[in-house]
């Protein structure tokens, strides 16, 4: 197991250390100028502490947000307060902020002053079934959020074939439910849906037309994981706030929002002319946002010309790339920008890595096709069901990584 | 008020201050004053003479304050044991406050201060707290009883906790189980043998329930814990693997591995006709690509596990090879596994993608993807053969760029290409010989002299082009040395007329002005074949080389199955097993994959350990791996080409003087040392048999009245790793000499003829005192039994472990290769009395380090028979005497190269363990006399 855990800043200096074994070994990972690093000399769970590594960053984050060496010192009484209760001897144990938040708060606890019930309850829901949520919590008004949020990666070849294309989704969930509400969720998941086709040759005829295939998905530890192995139903009781529900993959059937098409020439060996046309691949009566294409420059630039139709670009020498903004941009539409590089004559023999043209964007829709059927709620105690529940359900489409 | 202003005091006097304020009576101020001994404190400084001053705060219902003063205490108790006694009270006030975190955090607090002094008066809290009626109390205390074990395992024995942590198991909390399961898991480690997981099927099936409602982390205990089931049939594995597989689908990585780890070990016992393999198969592919959207960290480890899964099951990814290409901004770790990955999926149907992939990455700008890309060119073209045409092409546009590295990468391959094609793409040679100026790394300027002097009839200049290298032959590396050597030779035989000026200059250069043994050695072999027999060195030299495979870079098999057995650890990140990186022992516990069951036998995997063999003395019985395929390679053997059989002695007398590096040579070189494959699994099967035959010795058998004790005969060489000779066999010792009883059957279909054998140097010089005489060829289907006569004359070389014999038997097929360890009481000798005066003097005499302590657990004898049974054994009791009820037995021996140990067993009556004793002037050996005694005694 997990012998100690250390966080230090980018100078290489200690601010937590818990040592829980004489131990040595490292794994660690980093955030922004923090490493976290935690050791042993077993054969441990490599996996297992990754995992529990990047839980404790979102942890952290949750009680203090950024993780900057700041934070980290001004928390640090906190953080040995989390650790002690996340870890123990190297063993992860609850480690859900929901959960937690109930007793480890920035105030120091107030302990003393709960009552005999409500310590019971803590430690029931730290070590009972459903440790990511607590009993209890009211809202004047149910309501709940859906977020499906999803990147869509592309692999080219620079004779610009598609080599491979996934679609990694994630449905983000914001709840604000009372008491204990039971949910379950539904898609236009292909297989659920042929599924039913038996039943109502109808739905089929509907829907059969827009059912995805998923090709694989994770849940939130939250969904009753054997249900969904054998009915393929997503059940769950949420916790309170934000989460991840689940997280997906699609490969087939994917939308590419863009096209991109671009043309490099060079003028001899001091020049390179750069054209980029952009296509809008979707309905036109959709809004494609936060446009921005980064076309890298070589390292021996020395000025750049740019003409664009439309947003705005501008030549960054520090980061080596022309980035291109476009605020907005409607469905089949069509854009272009034209560069000229002018190169410094260099006899550096390190060749440039020539990185590939990027692109970020957001689009109102789900390019894998992914529909939300349904949210139902029903919360047993307190009687309130689906329609005493506001829903809002968003689509967002995203470049890869 | 922020908390960062506590880092920044660095007074001077600054402690004389915090002892100041420690001690105030505002709490306010005593709470500030802690937290900034714990800043410092966690920054490095040593605050540790405030320790009283601290504890004195521990006296709070300021659960902040209490949790800081704890945390204080952990840290420095170590270093002020006695002053740690002083917070005992609290401690164990608290473990009784209304307050379940309380409790639970007093106790938790308590197993982390590891002072001896303190476990003890740890033991009534937590044994209330482990009974304790709140979850979280009970969850923390399980984790504790292992803390106290780590400090004091005797003491968490006997009081009993191992018991109530048992009980545990069946706890209605979850999470309680998944606590105890981990740290019995963790104690069970360390107490290899103690079966203390105990499991069986209705612990499994609790477990089971406990997996689908405990926290992420606990799902991870519970299924590492499975992981180490055996189920007792292919029925309890599916039924397992049923209730596993929905935690594929987990958002935790660490989950799915573990997971994984499961199935892949349950699956190795069900039937492959089965429907339910099938979809088991399938359900594995798309978890595994989903842990590559992880962060790169994850990433990483687990595509060093699919590296693993795809060598064992390559059937689960065979479709997903588009996965793995690479990306532009994956780390470069990442790409160098995906193109690994890549190169192991690579087959027929998907072989002109994998080779447009790796001609752009072959483009790149990072060094060492770019050499590894090219690599996989050449594997790519030796795994399959429709593309190697195309790889060989694409490996010759990569020459035209002339980037060094890229040329010299390319060179290597080409070379091995050649070896699994011959005669097929010479036509690049002269491609090859324009970039010759351009190699200087000893790897490319290897393959390429290799390559010359195997073409040299076909190269025009190759006598220039090795002269050329040859003018710098003492500031070569020694692979290019060895290989010139060679090449020249080659040359010489196949144009005799021009080359002999070359050649002459060689080995004298070899023989006379090099230091190396290796180099010389076969400078000098060269020497007399070329001038005792032409045409026989025509014959060795050039012969015609096995071809090699693909299979070369794949992980061992044995290895394999246990590092699926590790699947998600570290030792799957490092492709190597636990106790390689482990130390102290802890951890190591051999693991093997389950034996299919009786149902579904037959199919395949013989060679997989048996699940039921106790498995804490194999680490011991078989030799590290490298060691093996090293030592074999100074094996001393006979040339295995064809010709008359030499009679056994004089092929031994050879051997001692000159044969040092003759088996390489004649393969061809360096680069293709330890003949790949055929090699290789050989020492598997070696090393698997002599670790049986050694349990054999230890359990079971007969032994023969008139002599020592003879071990039941045992597979040496399983059929199957020798061309369908098997052998098995044991040592025997009667009337002062020493032999090896055979047993050779052949179960192969042809009839095999011209046996010898031959036993590379060990470390009491044991050599056969006569040839192996089986004179009827062995026809199919039969056996021969024959007994060895073996000498202790031969030459001595010390051998790890000390009674490893490596042994070549020869055959009209082929040259096999195991080893074996003989049990050390064939070497005792007849006269090994010692006189009484004597055994005195040389005990006082031995220094006391030099004195080893054994125990000899569960030997029911009494001290005369187990003096008579010794005695047989040439063993031989000088004198005895009674100290306060106990037999004390003093005992001599000797070896046969002349080493006296002597002995001092200790036998109580109605007590079952004897403590042996031994003082011997090369200590090395008292372990394996111990070994002796054991067998000895217990058969």
């Amino acid at each position: 197991m997990i012998g100690g855990l250390f966080i230090y800043n980018h100078k290489g200096e200690v601010l937590i250390s818990r040592v829980y074994r004489d131990d040595i070994g490292f794994f660690h990972v980093k955030r922004s100028n923090i490493w976290l690093a935690a050791v042993t000399k077993q054969n441990v769970n490599a996996a297992m502490v990754f995992e529990f590594l990047y839980k404790m960053c979102d942890v952290m984050a949750a009680y203090f947000g950024k993780i900057s060496e700041e934070n980290i010192k001004n928390n640090f009484v906190l953080i040995y307060e989390l650790l002690d209760e996340i870890l123990d001897f190297g063993y992860p144990q609850n480690s859900e902020t929901g959960a937690l938040k109930t007793f480890i708060t920035q105030q120091g606890i107030k302990s003393q002053h709960q009552t005999k019930e409500e310590q019971s309850q803590i430690t029931s829901q730290v070590t009972g079934q459903i440790g990511w949520r607590r009993e209890g919590i009211k809202y004047r008004r149910n309501e709940l959020f859906l977020d499906v949020l999803e990147s869509v990666n592309l692999l080219m070849s620079p004779q610009g074939q598609v080599l491979s294309a996934h679609v990694s989704g994630r449905v983000v969930m914001k709840s604000y439910l009372s008491g204990m509400p039971e949910c379950k969720f539904g898609m236009n998941d292909k297989i659920v849906i042929e599924k039913q086709g038996k039943g109502t040759a109808d739905e089929t005829s509907k829907s059969g037309k827009q059912s995805i295939a998923i090709d694989d998905c994770t849940f939130h530890q939250c969904v009753r994981l054997s249900k969904f192995d054998s009915e393929r139903s997503i059940s769950f009781i949420p916790p309170d706030g934000e989460f991840e529900l689940m997280r997906y993959r699609t490969t087939k059937d994917i939308i590419l929002p863009f096209r991109v098409i671009p043309l490099v020439r060079e003028v001899g060996r001091t020049k390179l002319e750069v054209k980029v046309v952009i296509k809008s691949n979707f309905k036109p009566s959709l809004l494609a946002q936060k446009i921005e294409v980064r076309i890298p420059t070589p390292l021996n630039t020395s000025g750049v010309q740019v003409i664009c139709m439309k947003g705005k670009a501008k030549y960054k020498a520090s980061e080596n790339a022309i980035v291109w903004e476009i605020k907005r941009m409607a469905g089949m539409k069509e854009s272009q920008i034209s560069a000229e590089i002018e190169l410094l004559p260099t006899n550096d023999k390190k060749k440039w890595a020539r990185p590939p043209i990027s692109m970020n964007f957001e689009v109102p829709f789900a390019p894998s096709g992914l529909k939300v059927r349904y949210l139902k709620v029903f919360e047993p105690k307190l009687n309130y069901s689906d329609h005493d529940v506001i829903r809002w359900v968003r689509y967002i489409g995203r470049s890869g990584i | 008020m922020t908390d960062s202003k506590y880092f920044t005091t660095t007074k001077k006097g600054e402690i004389f201050e915090l002892k100041a304020e420690l001690n105030s009576d505002k709490k306010e101020k005593k709470k500030e004053a802690v937290k900034k001994v714990i800043a410092s404190m966690t920054v490095g400084k040593d605050v540790s003479a405030l320790f009283p001053d601290v504890v004195n705060c521990m006296q709070t219902d300021n659960l902040e304050l209490k949790k800081l003063v704890y945390l204080y205490l952990m840290n420095y108790a170590k270093s002020q044991p006695d002053m740690a006694i002083m917070a005992v009270n609290t401690f164990v006030k608290d473990c009784e406050d209304p307050n379940p975190l309380i409790r639970a955090l007093a106790v938790r607090t308590m197993g982390c201060i590891r002072v001896d002094k303190i476990t003890e008066y740890l033991c009534e809290p937590l044994r209330k707290c482990l009974k304790d009626e709140d979850p979280y109390v009970r969850k923390t205390a399980a984790v504790c009883v292992a803390k106290l074990h780590d400090i004091n395992a005797q003491l968490v024995e006997d009081q009993g906790f191992l018991d109530t942590l048992k009980d545990l198991i069946s706890d209605s909390n979850p999470m309680v189980v998944a606590n105890a399961v981990a740290a019995l898991s963790e104690i069970a480690e360390s107490h290899p043998s103690s079966n203390l997981l105990d499991l069986n099927p209705q612990s499994i099936n609790k477990l089971l329930t406990a997996l689908n409602e405990c926290t992420e982390w606990g799902q991870i205990f519970i299924l590492d814990c499975l992981a180490d089931y055996a189920p007792k049939d292919d029925r309890e594995a599916q039924s397992i693997c049923e209730r596993v597989t929905p935690r594929l689908s987990h958002a935790n990585s660490a989950v799915v591995l573990s997971a994984v780890k499961v199935l892949m070990k349950f699956m190795e016992m069900l039937s492959k006709d089965l429907d339910y393999y099938s979809t088991l198969l399938k359900k594995l592919a798309p978890p595994l690509v989903t842990l590559l959207s992880a962060e790169p960290e994850l990433q990483y480890v687990a595509l060093r596990n699919i590296n693993l899964i795809v060598q064992k099951r390559p059937e689960i990814l065979k479709h997903e090879m588009k996965v793995f290409f690479v990306k532009y901004n994956d780390p470069i770790y990442v790409k160098l596994e995906k193109l690994d990955i890549m190169i192991r999926l690579a087959s027929q149907a998907n072989i002109a993608q994998v080779l447009a992939e790796l001609k752009e990455y072959a483009t790149e700008v990072d060094v060492d993807f770019v050499r590894k890309a090219v690599r996989a060119i050449g594997r790519c073209a030796i795994k399959v053969e429709q593309s190697a045409e195309r790889c060989v092409s694409t490996l010759l546009d990569l020459i035209q760029t002339k980037v060094s590295y890229v040329v010299q990468e390319a060179v290597v391959v080409i070379k091995d290409i050649f070896r699994k094609y011959p005669n097929k793409y010479e036509s690049v040679i002269a491609t090859l010989c324009e970039n010759l100026d351009s190699l200087d790394e000893p790897e490319a300027r290897a393959a390429m002299t290799w390559i010359v002097g195997e073409y040299a009839e076909r190269i025009d200049n190759a006598d220039e082009l090795l002269e050329g290298f040859l003018e710098g032959f003492h500031d070569e590396s020694t692979q290019v040395q060895l290989q010139l050597l060679t090449a020249i030779v080659k040359l010489f035989l196949k144009k005799p007329t021009e080359t002999q000026g070359l050649v002459q200059q060689v080995l004298s250069l070899a023989t006379q002005d090099s230091d190396n043994p290796d180099l010389r050695d076969r400078g000098y072999i060269y020497w007399r074949l070329l001038s005792t027999d032409p045409v026989a060195a025509k014959e060795v030299v050039l012969a015609e080389k096995p071809l090699i495979s693909e299979e070369t870079d794949l992980i061992e098999p044995t290895l394999l199955d246990e590092l699926i057995c590790y699947i998600g650890t570290l030792a799957s990140v490092y492709h190597k097993p636990p106790s390689a990186f482990v130390e102290g022992g802890r951890g190591v516990v051999l693991k093997s994959l389950p034996p299919r069951t009786a149902s579904s036998e037959s199919t395949e995997s013989p060679e997989t350990t048996p699940a039921g063999v106790p498995t804490g003395e194999q680490p011991d019985a078989i030799p590290a791996q490298g060691d093996l395929l090293g030592d074999l390679l100074n094996l001393d053997l006979g040339p295995p080409a064809s010709g008359p059989p030499l009679p056994a002695s004089s092929v031994q007398m050879a051997a001692v003087d000159l044969l040092g590096g003759g088996l390489d040579s004649l393969i061809g070189g360096p680069n293709f040392a330890a003949p790949p494959a055929a090699a290789a699994p050989a020492n598997v099967g070696a090393a698997m048999g002599s670790g049986l035959s050694d349990l054999f010795d230890l359990t079971s058998g007969v032994g023969t009245l008139s002599g020592s004790y003879v071990a039941p005969k045992a597979v040496w060489l399983p059929a199957m790793k020798a061309k369908g000779l098997e052998i098995s066999g044991t040592f025997t010792r009667q009337v002062g000499s020493i032999s090896m009883d055979l047993q050779l059957t052949n179960k192969a279909l042809q009839v095999m003829t011209d046996f010898a054998i031959q036993f590379n140097r060990n470390s009491f010089g044991l050599a056969p005192a006569a040839p192996l005489q089986i004179h009827a060829p062995l026809s199919p289907n039969q056996t021969v039994e024959i007994s060895l006569p073996l000498s202790t004359v031969g030459s001595v070389m010390k051998m790890e472990p000390l009674n490893n014999l490596q042994v070549a038997v020869k055959n009209n097929i082929d040259v096999f290769y195991f080893s074996t360890l003989y049990p050390l009481h064939i070497l005792f000798v007849e006269d090994g009395k010692m006189d009484r005066q004597m055994f005195l003097a040389t005990w006082k005499d031995i220094p006391s380090e030099n004195e080893a302590q054994f125990q000899i657990r569960d030997c029911p004898l009494s001290a005369d028979a187990a003096s008579g049974r010794l005695q047989s054994s040439n063993i031989f009791t000088v004198a005895r005497r009674n100290v306060e009820g106990q037999d004390m037995l003093y005992q001599s021996l000797k070896l046969t190269n002349g080493i006296w140990v002597l002995a001092e067993l200790r036998v109580q009556p109605g007590n079952p363990s004897f403590t042996l004793s031994l003082k011997c002037r090369a200590p090395e050996v008292s372990r394996h006399v111990y070994q002796a005694y054991e067998t000895i005694l217990k058969n």
